[in-house]
């Protein structure tokens, strides 16, 4: 800016350049969402272990701000398919996520919730993939996956998250009405 | 008050009755096959000769065991292992079952462990015990169809709408 009348002084000019950050709603939501995605303290077999370990101090899940495990779906954002899903349970981790808010996500940690694992050819029991009944966003494969292998699958989810922009979506679908 | 092993076997053989059998096994302790009409009495009365432990209750299906010494057919069986502490020994109890009817007495009012042996051997073979408190199923979900221990059992091809596949894939 230059000119005698109605100028900024120099001194609000650079305040303005590196204080003001020009962006829009939908990344700041996207952001938002992917820095604090509280999950579900939800069990089912022996990669809930190594669920416990990912979120406890060694590899400390709240680095990535999904520390904050909750004690119930109402509260939770992410569900954590952790372990061998029998046809007993089906019903219950079908009702578990239908009482999570949206927005929700799911991450099938290991082999037994992606297909079945070591159980798909002479399991009775099992369930072969927990994306039979609940829509799945990541895949770990594992048996069980290293805590790593979890942390990765989170970042791949908040990658996922931050291309979401629930705004445009949301707009586009009543364009499209 | 010590307990003969040998006279509790000539009780057991002679309350059992004709077709009971001593089988020769390379186990710790006699192996006793009894009608399972017999087993109301002689389950009592092992009790009472100080087998105060019931260690195991197993459902069995024998079809298909061709190496066993005894042919039991097609039969389905439960196996009793008692133990008592006071003597410090072991003995085992079988009965062989009719596929068509696999139906026998309970022990659970004798043993109260037997109450969820028992049930587990209804949920893996369909074997009804009579005088069971609770006979309901203990692991599958109570709508499950089939005895999924049981030689014979077809994998199922779905449950409440979730399809399951068979070996090749196929639904």
């Amino acid at each position: 800016m230059s000119g005698e009348s109605g100028a900024t002084a120099p001194s609000v000019q650079l305040e303005l350049k590196d204080n003001v950050l020009l962006t829009t709603v939908d990344r700041v939501l996207d952001w938002a969402r992917l820095s604090s995605i509280w999950p579900m303290t939800f069990g089912l077999a022996c990669c809930a272990i190594e669920m416990m370990a990912t979120g406890a101090a060694r590899y400390d899940l709240d680095r990535f701000g999904a520390g904050a495990f909750r004690a119930t779906p109402r509260q939770s954002d992410l569900m954590i398919v952790a372990g061998t899903v029998v046809y007993k349970m089906a019903p219950k981790v079908k009702l578990l996520y239908d009482q999570m808010p949206e927005p929700k996500w799911v991450i099938a940690m290991g082999a037994c919730a992606t297909g079945g694992g070591p159980y798909y050819h002479h399991g009775y029991h099992v369930m072969q993939g927990v994306d039979r009944i609940i829509p799945v966003d990541v895949y770990v494969p594992g048996c069980p996956p290293r805590p790593e292998a979890l942390i990765d699958a989170l970042l791949t989810l908040q990658e996922k998250i931050r291309r979401e922009r629930p705004l445009t979506q949301r707009l586009r679908q009543l364009w499209s009405k | 008050m010590a307990m003969k092993i040998e006279e509790v076997i000539a009780e057991v053989m002679e309350i059992a009755g004709e077709g009971a059998v001593q089988e020769e096994l390379d186990m710790p302790g006699p192996v006793l096959r009894v009608p399972r009409e017999s087993l109301a009495k002689v389950m009592p009365l092992l009790r009472q000769r100080g087998f105060d432990s019931l260690m195991a209750l197993s459902g069995i299906d024998y079809q298909g065991m061709k190496k066993y010494k005894a042919d039991a057919g097609d039969s389905l069986g439960v196996v009793y292992h008692l133990f008592s502490f006071a003597e410090r020994c072991k003995i085992t109890i079988k009965v062989w079952l009719p596929r068509e009817d696999p139906q026998v007495f309970s022990v659970a009012a004798i043993w109260p462990t037997a109450e969820w042996h028992e049930r587990e051997a209804y949920d893996m073979f369909g074997i009804r015990f009579e005088g069971h408190p609770d006979p309901r199923r203990i692991l599958l979900p109570e709508d499950w169809e089939g005895w999924p221990l049981r030689k014979d059992y077809q994998m199922p091809t779905e449950y409440r709408g979730i399809v399951h596949r068979d070996e090749e894939g196929q639904a």
